[in-house]
Formats: structure tokens, C-alpha cells, sequence
């Protein structure tokens, strides 16, 4: 009798393990390499998969390093993932190699998305399609060291709220040795570094321009604008002299080595600045113009779902596609990683808004930008070289600007073929 | 390929009424073969791939389609290429002769040191054998602007003014051609040094014994008995020149072969278009010029100094 029990007690775990074994649903996750990124999405992996045991969802990493190359190479291969992370700068290229679906609007409505999540997610709209959704959003602030500006005699609890005050601040925090070289810089001029999208999205329009029209595929910059924003940029080093670019070889460097008082840097940079042992340092919004205006540059990695899912593998790949895009997945993030929840509601909390270093990131992303690149590296290379002919080469600046506009539109233009 | 199928036919009869001496032949090529397909297929394959790709407009993710050459087209339009082929050959006019020359010098004394030869002779080594990407960051920092950089820290202290080097296009190109030169040495040096060695005494002996001076004898002994160590070294060293990179790209990684592309030699151009930008078929047609320019060089060099 006992025997017959546990044999039928046996039978029945057994059929119940190959039923749910055979409806568990595997997909898999592909993002890079950084050691936060992957901690949270194991935290946000568990989460899930206790609240839906019939899918089991794998994470692949690898190196940065040739992102695209391998996800391109494994999806077109018929491997890799179902759902992957990437940058919203690259997602023409994976659309068009056919990598990327569109997400379902049954599952993730437009209106829904829209009235939810910061304006800049339209970065991932083509046409009426929304290609995927972030988890986290960064954003730019202007760090300054608040011993640089005691040390000038400045008030460290009152950073520069506009331009003007920017350049006064930079004026008094620079020091020169007595020939006349900076030793210690005002301010960081780095265009390699988060100064290009500081000049293109920011300061242009603070100058009353936009930098590009027709859903960025037009340059619009060569104008008066674009003028005055490259003329703003390049006086810090020649008429104000409170930077050098190329000065301790990085703007990052110079800051973190206390040489700088102040930077435009990125919430990514969060991390590095954290270890600083030597000084402390506060964030405050980028500076506005004398009319009070403000913008801001965002960029995001998002989540989108693959060609490779089909079936029940799309749906389990569209419910955790949900999750991670959620306002509790949001949380965990901002925790773990440090990163900015891409929902408003989620990211705006008055806990959020008060904090000292995440409030002045979060005010930013009320009214940034995000730039469509067609291809970001050699988009930020143009601003690089329109700044050097300035100040290496000696060159006109509006001439300058001209170029840089004709050179990035042929970049564009190729692009679109 | 043929050998399997000779040893098939053994037991058929043919291996035995083979010779020994053909049976060796068989053997060797057998072993021969596989390096051989090894070798074609790594590496000739991959070549006549990068000719087809070069008239395609293939980008990884969109297919390839056929072009003509329009790659071609658009690369000799393009003012940047021809920037960058005038950087390729100033690092092969400048790099060459200067390494020549000082490894020479170096060699042709440290011959006649006899106090601590081997150790001075592992120091010049020493930098060969450094990784191109480490150097570079380290000279990346002598030339930074006071107060971190050395080389303007004591230019400043003696009251000259700081140089821009890196920040410069005029400076730039010679400032990273020097860390290269400087790696470059220590190999040069122990060829130079092999070479002299196997230059018998006894010429030497004679010419002195002749009363020849000591310039006498390094222009009509010395010289043209090391000219295959010399062409050897010509053909390498510009080779090397014409593929710089790792020290072009890591002496200045936020904007690589800046300032103002001065010091950007093709084959970063190359690497840029494919893994940067994506244009692998205009990349491929890069590559198919330098490949070219590569092949000419070589060859006029050794028809120059060939034997007559």
C-alpha cells in the first residue's frame, strides 16, 4: 500500500516536472559587460521569474567592444538573443538590418508610453512603432569642486546657475603659474569627453538655434546660433583663458585629479566621481542663459525585442520586456546602478527631486534633448575638429562652423542610402 | 590531398613499387600541406575576399550589394585620404632613416664595447619588447601640458615656453613617430650588430695594416658588406612605418590620428570606416590601396638595392 503511494506520489511529480519543464519558456538577454548593469538585471531576473515560473530568462554578457558586430553577427545566424539592450543611437542600424521588431501596440500602447516616460523614449519611435523601451536614462550636470571654489574665494554652496556666472566662476577658480600657463583649470574643455552634446544640444539653443530639423537628418547649426554657441565654447580657452583642451589629457582627468573646479559630465560618471578622496564636489543643472533657458542632452540604453523570438518565446519576451521597463524594475536599477528610471512618476518623487546629486541629473530631464546620430562617433569627431581648426589652426570660426556643418551632413546623407 | 590518396593506393601495390626517395618526397609535401591550407585559407582567402568586398557596399547589417567602383571613386575624392597618405609616407620618410641611422650608431660603437656589452645591449632591447599600447600612454603623458607633463615641465623650468606636441599639427606627427622610432631600436640594433660581426677580422686587419683610416674603412668595408643586413632592415623597417597604428591610435585615444587627422596613417583610416562607422566595403577598398602601395614599395626597394 505505501509502496503504491509513493509510486503514484512519483508518478504524478514526475509528470508534473515534464509539464512544467516542457512550458517553461527560455529566452535570452544580451547586454555588455559592467558589473552594476549585470547585477541589477540578476536582481531584476529573479524577480521575474518568481512571478512568472513558466519562463526562465537567460543573461549573456561580453565585452563592449564591437557591440554591434556580435549581436548582429549571432541574430542573423539564427542565435543570440530574444531580448537585447542597446543603444537608442544605434537603433536605425538594427532596424535596418532587420534585428529588431516593433513592439506590439496591443502590448505596449503609444499613448500609454508616451504620457509615461520622459519625452526623450520618442528616440525609439519610427513612424508609428515604438522599437523598444528603457530601463534607465542619463543626463548631464555641471560637477564643480567645492573646495577650488572656496579656495577663490566663492561660495561652494552656490554654484553658477547661468552662462555668465559660469565664466566669472571659471575666471576666479583658474590658476596660472607664472608664465602664464594654467596649472589648474576654471573649467574642462573636452569635446572628446560630454562637450560636444553640451555645445550641440545645449548651448545652440540657448543661443537660439537648433542644432538639426527635419528629425535630425538636416544640419541646422551653421547660423548665427551655431555661431555664437562655437564662439561661447572656443573664448573659454581664447579670450577667458580658463581651460585648455587637452589639459591633464582628459576633462574627466582633470576633475577627478582635483585640477579643474568645474566639468560637464554625464550621470554615468557617477561611479569614478564617487572615489574621490581628496575634495568634495556637488552637482548643480546646467547653467542657463540670461533668459533663463534651459536644455539638456539624455541618451539611454534600451531594451527592445528581437527577430529571433517568435511564438511563445515573443510573448514571454514581451511580458519581460514589461517588467524591466516597469516603475519597480526602475527602482532597483537606480539602486543598483545609479541611473535615472526613464517613467516620469518613478523618477520624480519628491525623495528623488531633494537628493543632492540625483535632483539637479532628474530637473535636466524634464526639458533635454536627444540627438538621432547617425553614427556617433564620427558625428562627435566633427565637432572635435571644428573646435581645433579654432584653436589649433587659428581659423575663423565661422568658416570653422561651416565646415563642421557640411562635413556632419554628408555623414548623415550616407547614412540614409 | 595527394598524399592521402597516394597512401590509399599503398595497399593497391603503388607504395611499394615506389622509390624511396619518392616516398620521401611524398611525405614532406604531405607534411607541407598542411601549413600550406592553413595559411591559404587564413590568410590569401580572406585577401580576395577584401578585393570583392572593395567593390560591394557592404555594412554588416545590410547586405552586400555590387558597386562598381565607386569605393574607389570616393576614396580618391575624399580629402582626407589623400591627408592620410601623405602622413603614411612622412612616418615611412621620417621613421626609416632616423632608425636606420641611429641604430647604426649605436650598433657600430656598442660593437667595440666590451664593458657591460650584453647588459647595455638588453637595455636598448628592453623597449622592443614593451607593448606598442603601454608606450604610448606613457609618452601620451610626457607630452602633456605643465604640470603634468615632464618634457614641458623642464622646458618651462629652464624658462622656455611649453610646447603644444600632441595639440599641435605640425608637432603632432613627429611626436608620435618618436616613441616608435624608439621601440624600433633595440631589434635594429642586435641586426646591425649580427651583421657586423660576420664581417671577417681579417679584411679589417688588412685594410689597417694598409694604413686606411678609420672613415675609409666604414665606407669601403663596413658598408657594403652589411647591404643585405641593410636591405633587410630597409624593407622591414618601412613596412612597419606604412602599418603604424597601435602607438598612432593609443598616444591619443578621445580623438585618434588628431589633431585635425595630422597624424592619422591609413590603416587607422581603415579601422575607423570598418569598425567605427560600419562601411565595411569602403574599408575593404582601403585596404586594397594600402595593400598595393605595400607591394610597390617592397618590390622598388629590393630592385634599388639588389646585387649588381
Amino acid at each position: 500500500m505505501r509502496f503504491h503511494h509513493l509510486l503514484a506520489s512519483a508518478a504524478i511529480g514526475f509528470a508534473t516536472l515534464t509539464a512544467s519543464s516542457a512550458k517553461a519558456v527560455e529566452i535570452e538577454y544580451w547586454q555588455y559587460v559592467f558589473d552594476t548593469r549585470v547585477k541589477a538585471m540578476n536582481q531584476l531576473i529573479a524577480k521575474f521569474q518568481e512571478a512568472n515560473p513558466d519562463i526562465k530568462v537567460k543573461q549573456t554578457t561580453f565585452p563592449y567592444a564591437d557591440y554591434q558586430t556580435k549581436v548582429a553577427a549571432a541574430i542573423l545566424a539564427g542565435q543570440g538573443p530574444d531580448v537585447v539592450q542597446l543603444f537608442y543611437g544605434w537603433t536605425d542600424n538594427f532596424i535596418a538590418g532587420k534585428m529588431i521588431r516593433p513592439l506590439r501596440a496591443e502590448a505596449f500602447p503609444s499613448t500609454d508610453i508616451e504620457r509615461d516616460f520622459f519625452p526623450i523614449v520618442s528616440a525609439m519611435k519610427r513612424g508609428n512603432d515604438y522599437y523598444g523601451l528603457p530601463t534607465a536614462v542619463r543626463s548631464l550636470a555641471l560637477f564643480y569642486n567645492k573646495k577650488a571654489f572656496k579656495d577663490a574665494g566663492l561660495d561652494p554652496n552656490n554654484p553658477p546657475k547661468t552662462l555668465d556666472e559660469l565664466v566669472t566662476a571659471a575666471e576666479k577658480t583658474t590658476k596660472r603659474d607664472s608664465s602664464g600657463n594654467i596649472i589648474s583649470a576654471g573649467m574642462t574643455l573636452d569635446m572628446g569627453g560630454q562637450d560636444h552634446q553640451w555645445w550641440r544640444e545645449v548651448l545652440i539653443r540657448q543661443f537660439g538655434g537648433v542644432p538639426y530639423t527635419e528629425n535630425d537628418t538636416k544640419v541646422a547649426y551653421n547660423g548665427e546660433a551655431g555661431l555664437k554657441a562655437l564662439t561661447f565654447y572656443t573664448d573659454l580657452q581664447k579670450k577667458h583663458k580658463v581651460g585648455q583642451v587637452g589639459f591633464m589629457d582628459e576633462g574627466q582627468a582633470a576633475f577627478r585629479a582635483g585640477l579643474a573646479a568645474m566639468t560637464i559630465d554625464g550621470t554615468f560618471r557617477l561611479g569614478s566621481f564617487n572615489t574621490i578622496k581628496g575634495f568634495e564636489w556637488g552637482v548643480v543643472e546646467l547653467p542657463a542663459n540670461a533668459q533663463g533657458v534651459r536644455s539638456n542632452y539624455a541618451s539611454y540604453f534600451a531594451n527592445a525585442i528581437t527577430t529571433k523570438a517568435e511564438g511563445e518565446k515573443l510573448a514571454a519576451a514581451e511580458k519581460f520586456l514589461a517588467y524591466v521597463s516597469s516603475p519597480e524594475a526602475m527602482k532597483i536599477w537606480m539602486e543598483v546602478v545609479g541611473e535615472l528610471p526613464a517613467r516620469r512618476a518613478a523618477a520624480l518623487t519628491p525623495e528623488n527631486i531633494a537628493h543632492p546629486v540625483y535632483g539637479p541629473f532628474l530637473k535636466g530631464l524634464e526639458y533635454a534633448h536627444t540627438t538621432m546620430f547617425k553614427d556617433e562617433a564620427a558625428q562627435r569627431q566633427v565637432t572635435i575638429d571644428m573646435t581645433n581648426r579654432v584653436l589649433i589652426g587659428g581659423e575663423d570660426p565661422k568658416t570653422s562652423l561651416a565646415k563642421a556643418a557640411e562635413a556632419e551632413q554628408a555623414i548623415i546623407d550616407r547614412a540614409k542610402r | 590531398m595527394s598524399a592521402i590518396a597516394h597512401r590509399e593506393a599503398a595497399s593497391g601495390g603503388l607504395w611499394s613499387r615506389m622509390s624511396l626517395g619518392q616516398k620521401q618526397v611524398i611525405w614532406a609535401w604531405g607534411f607541407l600541406a598542411v601549413p600550406l591550407i592553413f595559411y591559404a585559407v587564413i590568410r590569401f582567402w580572406p585577401t580576395f575576399q577584401a578585393f570583392y568586398l572593395s567593390i560591394t557596399d557592404w555594412t554588416i547589417t545590410r547586405p552586400a550589394t555590387f558597386v562598381g567602383l565607386e569605393n574607389y571613386k570616393r576614396l580618391f575624392a575624399d580629402p582626407l585620404f589623400w591627408q592620410v597618405f601623405r602622413n603614411t609616407f612622412m612616418y615611412l620618410i621620417l621613421g626609416t632613416p632616423i632608425s636606420l641611422l641611429i641604430s647604426f650608431v649605436v650598433a657600430y660603437y656598442l660593437d667595440r664595447v666590451r664593458f657591460m656589452h650584453s647588459f647595455i645591449r638588453a637595455l636598448y632591447f628592453l623597449p622592443f619588447l614593451t607593448t606598442a599600447a603601454a608606450m604610448a600612454w606613457v609618452w601620451r603623458w610626457f607630452y602633456q601640458p605643465v604640470p603634468i607633463g615632464v618634457i614641458n615641465d623642464i622646458l618651462s623650468s629652464f624658462g622656455i615656453p611649453q610646447q603644444p606636441f600632441l595639440r599641435s599639427t605640425s608637432q603632432a606627427l613627429p611626436a608620435v613617430l618618436a616613441p616608435a622610432v624608439w621601440a624600433g631600436l633595440g631589434f635594429q640594433i642586435i641586426i646591425f650588430l649580427a651583421g657586423l660581426r660576420a664581417i671577417p677580422v681579417t679584411y679589417y686587419e688588412a685594410a689597417r695594416i694598409d694604413g686606411l683610416s678609420e672613415g675609409a674603412i666604414l665606407r669601403k668595408i663596413t658598408l657594403p658588406l652589411l647591404k643585405p643586413t641593410l636591405v633587410f632592415l630597409v624593407v622591414f623597417s618601412s613596412i612597419g612605418f606604412l602599418r603604424i597604428f597601435d602607438q598612432v591610435y593609443n598616444i591619443n585615444t578621445n580623438d585618434p590620428g588628431g589633431p585635425l587627422n595630422s597624424t592619422k596613417p591609413l590603416v587607422l583610416m581603415i579601422y575607423q570606416t570598418a569598425f567605427s562607422s560600419y562601411e565595411m566595403g569602403y574599408a575593404a577598398a582601403q585596404t586594397v590601396v594600402l595593400f598595393l602601395i605595400l607591394l610597390v614599395i617592397s618590390l622598388v626597394q629590393l630592385r634599388i638595392m639588389r646585387d649588381r
